[in-house]
């Protein structure tokens, strides 16, 4: 497609804003180290407004270009040089990333703020700057348009997770967090030999050349299944999740809620990246078909251990574990839209949908978790009685947030099933479905047996252990409400997802 | 069989026994050092793929090597990290195991939140 390749090497109208994005959350983190304490929050806030500010100018420049917004770092073309590129898949993320951050920001403020006459501590400034370090990275996760730089963007998405894991110091935090970036180095490594062999057999790091480069031969399947498994390892695809939920349930919940909610879309938003954009012509229909077995085991596994926690935090991250495996069903349902010969956009929308309303749905619970164990003095599920009677806005999050995991309408989830559903029908691929319904089964079930728990009255002359800032349960609340009304994105005029992704040859252009 | 090939293989080879070191060992030390060997076969790959693919009359492909400098110090930070975690876990608990039930914490609350 000689019109999109032309037009992508040059900066587009609104392309600094891209390193703008990717910048700021930086600068943050370095003014923050310097000013210390309440300084370092004063900056946090600042850049949380900024950077939805940019996101926002950010996708208002692909719409109104209709065309992918692109940045040539100091004006070197892609063979050389390196380019930064958003397309509608990208501006997405970056905007749901920059709601559900400012969400967690507030929320954090009532557990990592520094309040006058209190002493600085270590542990809120490294929040603070880990926070901006996360969205930093994943910014440049999105956007960046180079497999070298998207190596460096996940390691430095990993060196900011890790120690979110670890922020408590306790002993177990410091054994899950080691773990996890065992787990992640193993990932990372094996997706940088990937990256290795495709420069030895194309000469080329950037996305698109590769893309236009890329044939079937068995070096570039080598590279496909490198990447694939190292990203799946930092995903915590099943089975690769044993480091998941340790590391997400020992956080500060709303450390978790980061961790849980955004950080693995990162390397999950990166093997979409590579099975629809570089691979496309590569990846063959049944090894879509194994990504999404394993997607579909998640599922279930996920789901049925979930069920059986008696801690709230830990059914929280399993219910995450069976989430991931969603998002991988979209692989095979995209490649056999395309196979077809019909736009696959359907299917790639249902996932994109399942990861913003898994990220929306999934910090606020993770969030409403803790403030129930600030309420409660702990989080056991067997005694949450009179936690709906302490906080009902906290619980009502809960209970949006877990419909919107269920896929009850009108919430991000329903649509993002339907979708998936629709595609899994028109492909004659049923099993898919069944798969689905069972897993909104079983997730209904622990979301209806924590909300029948906390409904439970309180025993008599009961007092809540501690009083939480109305503010964080606002904030709770209406991350929760983005989630379950999400699917009003039905009605959005521009699909946002398909603008600048004509350089998928499977895609016919409208 | 020339230089480019012989590099190629013993990165093959460093890869393997990473691998398996990284899988197979139950100490967090041991597994960043495999982590290491690993990164080292990656990056002797890359150098042995920046000298095939080198233009007539030039050493080597100077962009896999620009690369390689980048990747180290990556590797380097992740490494420092690392050793950071079971410094830190060596000082709180006396031993370092990645076993998550270590005698006397098995039946305490995690103190999460």
């Amino acid at each position: 497609m000689p019109h999109s390749l032309s037009t992508q090497d040059v900066t587009s109208p609104g392309g600094l804003l891209l390193v703008l994005a990717v910048l700021i959350p930086f600068i943050g983190v370095l003014a923050g180290m310097i000013l210390g304490g309440r300084g370092a929050q004063r900056v946090a806030f600042a850049i949380l407004a900024a950077g939805l500010a940019i996101a926002i100018a950010i996708a208002d420049a692909l719409v109104q270009s209709g065309d992918t917004v692109v940045y040539i770092l100091g004006d070197w073309a892609p063979p050389l040089g390196v380019a930064l590129r958003a397309d509608g898949l990208a501006v997405i993320m970056l905007l749901a990333i920059a709601v559900v951050i400012g969400g967690i920001g507030v929320y954090a403020r009532g557990d990592f703020g520094t309040p006058p006459g209190v002493r600085e501590a270590r542990a809120p400034l490294m929040f603070w700057l880990l926070l901006l370090a996360v969205w930093g990275s994943l910014n440049l996760v999105f956007v960046s348009g180079d497999l070298f730089t998207l190596y460096v963007a996940l390691e430095l998405l990993t060196f900011a997770g890790v120690p979110l894991v670890s922020l408590g110091g306790q002993p177990e935090t410091l054994r899950s967090a080691l773990r996890y970036l065992l787990y992640a180095l193993f990932g990372s490594v094996l997706y940088l030999l990937g990256a290795v062999l495709l420069y030895g057999a194309y000469g080329t790091l950037d996305i698109l050349l590769l893309a236009a480069r890329v044939h079937p031969e068995p070096v570039t399947w080598a590279a496909a299944a490198l990447m694939t498994v190292g990203l799946l390892a930092k995903t915590a695809l099943f089975p690769l999740h044993l480091w998941l939920p340790p590391a997400h349930a020992g956080a500060p919940a709303a450390a978790s809620a980061v961790l849980s909610g955004l950080v693995i879309k990162g390397s999950w938003f990166l093997a979409v990246r590579l099975w629809l954009d570089v691979f496309a012509g590569v990846v063959t229909l049944p090894s879509a078909q194994m990504l999404a077995a394993l997607g579909a085991a998640a599922i279930l596994v996920g789901n049925i251990v979930a069920l059986r926690q008696a801690r709230l935090k830990l059914l929280i991250a399993y219910s995450t574990v069976a989430q991931i495996g969603y998002l991988f069903l979209m692989f095979p349902l995209a490649a056999g839209l395309a196979a077809a010969q019909i736009d696959s956009t359907a299917a790639v929308n249902g996932g994109m949908l399942q990861a913003i309303s898994h990220a929306t749905a999934k910090a606020a619970m993770f969030m409403a978790a803790g403030l129930i164990y600030t309420t409660l003095g702990h989080d056991r599920i067997a005694d949450l009685r009179g936690a709906a009677r302490a906080l009902p806005m906290t619980l009502l999050a809960f209970a949006l947030g877990g419909a919107s995991l269920i896929g009850l309408p009108p919430s991000g989830g329903f649509l993002a099933k339907w979708l998936l559903v629709s595609a899994a029908i028109t492909t004659a691929q049923w099993w898919w479905v069944l798969v689905m319904l069972v897993g909104g089964l079983l997730t209904s079930a622990y979301v209806f047996i924590v909300v029948v728990r906390a409904m439970a009255p309180a025993p008599e002359g009961w007092t809540p252990r501690a009083r939480v800032p109305h503010y964080q349960q606002v904030a709770v609340l209406a991350l929760a409400l983005c989630s379950f009304l999400l699917g009003m994105a039905a009605f959005c005029p521009v699909d946002v997802a398909r603008i600048g992704r004509a350089v998928v040859p499977e895609i016919g252009w409208p | 069989m020339n230089a480019s090939t012989l590099f190629g293989l013993c990165a093959a080879a460093l890869v393997g026994v990473g691998l398996y070191g990284l899988i197979v060992n139950p100490q967090p030390l041991r597994k960043i050092l495999a982590f290491n060997l690993i990164g080292c076969g990656v990056f002797l790959l890359f150098g042995a793929i920046a000298r095939r693919g080198a233009a007539v009359g030039m050493g080597g492909d100077p962009v896999p090597q620009a690369l390689l400098i980048t990747g180290i110090v990556v590797a380097f930070s992740a490494t420092a990290l690392a050793v950071a975690l079971v410094l830190r876990l060596f000082d709180e608990t006396g031993s370092v195991t990645l076993a998550s039930d270590a005698p006397a914490k098995a039946q305490a609350d995690p103190p999460d939140a």
